[in-house]
């Protein structure tokens, strides 16, 4: 077997679930400021509902990214360099999102101050719209071809990956996680937050259809084989699905079909590219699965290494979703834990450094909190 | 700058910011880990607080650790892809299988550790952060592993067709002599970090409560924060002796691998015999040997540190200019504007990078003394000293840390990918040959700024929460929150109608 298509293929299942996964993270984040209603209590207790759905898990999600690059590494080196060097802003602006975003879901309820969690909201909100847009702007980019000369460097400039198609693209990967996050958020919650968001899934589903249907007949029609319209016809279904089910109420069933639609989507996507995995303008330049692949004896390393670790965590991320699967609602989210900074300069112990030099406030600074 | 230095700088800054947390994180992880195991095997509730409050203070940490990771993995390919061209086949390997092996690990059952505490049996619970603990310390043998191969690269093989190194034995890399030199005193190091960390915080908690006089503040001292100290205590010895021992045996192969990277700690110009170890040494910042004098030298000792030989034939170092010599005559670079290259790193970074690392264990030495004697047989103390030794030791690991690492990574230059002296000659790369071409300087320098300015706001963030959570102190009263300690349910309700004992 050929290793190197192998890896190909293992690659494009680590963005599968690298998307499927954080896809929902995204769209939960960016509901933060569509979903919830009522007054400013009932608003923060909802945004709370919103953001524990995924408070267990996203980490966990977020690492099928850094799998995905460190197996672009290992298995493409060329791949890895010319792609990483080639799409430097994008990449920078995800980084930075992905940053504050993460450091916003861990610190948000730290501190218990209406000001630091708008401004962890803010973050949020940053940290999930803009990665959902860049990462489709990015693949429309590998999907059309890019600038590389004969070096397999590429040269093309930034302004060169703003096409209007991969500026759709970044349109669609927005609807569908926009959708994905709404239906997770009917399939976890319950109450009024559930209804809302089924009733906001209807919407985001109708754009997906639009945008997706139209990005994926322009990738199929200019870009792509023949062989994938099987994943635009699965797209297609699987969106439909999606709208129709959450229609009905079926949740479970809304949630599943459109993770298939994503699924489909890494389909197409990598289905067009092969066999490059980076493809140029002039189809002689291209970055292909063999001239940009490591050596067979390292792809063998790999495999075993893959072979054996992957099933094993998707088990135990799987087990993950099962200890939290139970649906939540405003009735089901304790008081903020969180700290008061204005607490400790009341303490006034004179400031950490002075070694407890009074007793002063003592029992009020070691007996609050959780 | 040009884009070389603008890209090395940003490499410097993002990954010494990265590793202000990592030691920590590696550290107290099973720190909190073994508190946990006393919780669960005892039943004393102390050491449940102590779970939760040094938790707490992990998961603080922990954030900012990864959040800052994700850029290291990313950086390679974007600031420095020729250096990925050239090693990916190699150094790609234990970058994968950091990720695959121990990412997964630590993020999923952290997670399962902070939001599990009622959704889990308790020893299932305990397995999670075990299952974190574990996973932080393979993730740092992989990426060692992989810096480990730079150092001194084995396992592979140079194809001149494809002009890059290729790796014909995963063994051999992952059983490199620099790997298992540097696994240890890193680990150990952490050790030290972490245990320095708990011992301090828990030193001024102690004199702070035992100086109100009030009995049951007493009670808590001694009741909670003693067997604190004890515990950090045990950990700064095994991590003390640890990070000595590995790192006099890491000073002996480092001296066979890379003798430039050691002459230059010593700023050692002239190879000798004997050489003496010097504590105060002054030159001009010129790199050049011709100003260097050594004003404090313990004889011997620097030769002893090499060679194991104090004086005699066999204790003889080389001096950076007999390195700049021996390489010149065997590579024989040319930097791109077509100079001679300069094989000597920066002398006086590599040498005060180099003290400072070991000076930096003071701190740690003289609070664990202070903490062995002052809480001898039982004992707790208001001694304000131990208070103020405790907070000043605290960041001085974390230095030492840094400069351990400013001085590997500082001492190999000019190579990203040091020449194995034993073989396999044409795997090397200069530093200058590893930047990405593409990449304008324009670029690196927006990144830089960017990175440093929301590098340096999390860092304030970072800061105030520790400081806050640790005067903040252990909870007051815990409870046991595991299922099999809960009331069975009534009828017709379901154990899930509870509300979440944690949530964001």
């Amino acid at each position: 077997m050929d290793l190197a298509v192998v890896w190909f293929v293992l690659i494009a299942v680590l963005w599968t679930g690298y998307l499927v996964l954080e896809g929902f993270d995204f769209g939960v984040g960016m509901l933060l400021s569509i979903l919830p209603r009522g007054d400013s209590e009932h608003r923060e207790k909802e945004r709370r509902v919103l953001i524990n759905t995924i408070g267990p898990v996203w980490d966990g999600n977020e690492v099928w990214l850094l799998t995905a690059g460190g197996a672009t590494f290992a298995a493409f080196p060329e791949w890895y360099a010319t792609l990483f060097s080639g799409f430097y802003l994008p990449l920078l602006l995800i980084l930075v999102a992905l940053i504050v975003r993460g450091v916003a879901f861990e610190y948000r309820g730290k501190i218990r101050d209406e000001g630091w969690a708008r401004r962890c909201d803010v973050a949020i909100q940053v940290g999930s719209w803009v990665p959902a847009v860049l990462w489709g702007v990015a693949f429309a980019n590998l999907v059309r071809g890019v600038e590389l000369d004969a070096e397999h460097q590429f040269v093309g400039g930034f302004l060169s990956l703003l096409s209007p198609f991969a500026l759709l693209g970044g349109l669609v990967t927005l609807s569908l996680f926009l959708l994905h996050g709404s239906v997770f958020v009917a399939l976890k919650t319950d109450g009024e937050i559930r209804a809302r968001a089924r009733r906001h899934a209807s919407v985001f589903g109708v754009a997906a259809l639009v945008l997706a249907g139209g990005w994926a007949v322009w990738a199929q029609v200019a870009f792509s084989v023949a062989w994938t319209w099987v994943a635009v016809v699965l797209a297609a279904a699987g969106l439909v699905t999606t709208l129709v089910a959450n229609r009905r109420g079926s949740e479970g069933r809304a949630f599943t079909a459109s993770a298939v639609t994503i699924v489909a989507a890494v389909v197409l996507i990598f289905g067009s590219m092969y066999p490059d995995v980076m493809p140029a303008v002039d189809p002689a330049n291209s970055l292909t699965v063999h001239n940009a692949s490591s050596t067979d004896y390292t792809l063998t390393v790999m495999t075993w290494v893959a072979v054996i670790l992957t099933p094993l965590v998707i088990a135990y991320q799987s087990w993950t979703y099962w200890v939290f699967r139970r649906r939540l609602s405003t009735t089901d989210i304790p008081a903020p834990a969180g700290l008061s900074l204005k607490k400790v300069r009341e303490a006034a112990f004179g400031g950490a450094s002075s070694g407890g030099s009074t007793g002063r406030g003592l029992t009020d600074g070691s007996g609050s909190g959780s | 700058m040009d884009a070389l230095a603008l890209a090395r700088w940003q490499f410097a800054i993002t990954t010494v910011y990265h590793f202000i947390f990592v030691p920590l994180t590696i550290g107290l992880a099973p720190l909190v880990a073994i508190m946990q195991t006393a919780w669960v095997r005892t039943g004393n509730e102390r050491w449940l607080r102590l779970t939760k409050f040094f938790g707490k203070l992990l998961l603080i940490n922990f954030a900012l650790g990864v959040v800052t990771g994700i850029v290291q993995e990313f950086q390679f390919g974007m600031n420095w892809s020729e250096y990925s061209r050239f090693v990916g086949d190699v150094f790609g390997a234990p970058l994968a299988m950091e990720a695959l092996a121990a990412f997964f690990i630590e993020s999923t059952f952290l997670g399962l550790w902070i939001f599990g505490w009622d959704r889990l049996n308790k020893k299932v619970h305990l397995a999670c952060i075990w299952a974190v603990a574990i996973a932080t310390n393979l993730s740092a043998f992989f990426i060692l592993a992989a810096n480990s191969w730079m150092q001194h690269p084995v396992g592979a093989i140079y194809n001149p067709e494809t002009g890059r190194a290729e790796m014909n034995d995963i063994g051999a890399v992952l059983t490199n002599n620099t790997l298992w030199a540097a696994f240890p005193h890193q680990i150990t190091a952490t050790f030290l970090t972490a245990g320095t960390f708990v011992t301090g915080v828990a030193a001024w908690w102690m004199v702070r409560l035992v100086r109100t006089r009030k009995a049951e503040n007493v009670e808590l001292a001694r009741d909670v924060y003693r067997p604190a100290v004890t515990l950090g205590v045990i950990a700064m010895l095994v991590g003390g002796i640890g990070v000595g021992v590995s790192g006099d045996i890491q000073g002996k192969i480092m001296y066979e691998q890379q003798p430039g990277k050691m002459s230059s700690a010593e700023a050692l110009c002239q190879g000798q015999e004997g050489a003496a170890f010097s504590i105060l040494t002054i030159g001009d910042l010129s790199n050049s040997c011709e100003n260097v004098r050594h004003l404090i030298e313990i004889p011997g000792l620097a030769s002893y540190l090499g060679t194991g030989h104090f004086s005699g034939p066999e204790s003889y170092l080389p001096g950076v200019e007999d390195v700049q010599e021996q390489m010149t005559e065997r590579y024989g670079d040319v930097t791109a504007s077509g100079d001679p290259v300069t094989y000597t790193p920066n002398l006086a970074m590599t040498y005060w990078s180099f003290r400072l690392m070991i000076g930096m264990a003071a701190g740690s030495v003289l609070l664990a003394l202070m903490a062995l004697w002052l809480t001898r047989k039982g004992r707790v103390t208001d001694n304000v000293w131990f208070a103020r030794v405790g907070l000043v030791a605290i960041p001085m690991p974390f230095l030492a840390n840094s400069f351990g690492w400013i001085f590997t990574e500082m001492g190999r230059q000019p190579w990203v990918v040091a020449p194995n002296p034993t073989g396999i000659d044409q795997i090397r790369l200069l530093t200058e040959r590893g930047v990405s071409t593409v990449v304008s300087p324009g670029v690196v320098l927006t990144s830089m700024i960017v990175f440093t300015l929301v590098y340096g706001a999390l860092a304030v963030v970072w800061f105030t929460l520790m400081r806050r959570y640790a005067v903040e102190g252990v909870p007051l009263s815990v409870r046991d929150e595991s299922p099999e300690a809960q009331e069975p349910p009534d009828e017709g309700s379901d154990a899930a109608d509870r509300p979440l004992s944690f949530a964001y």
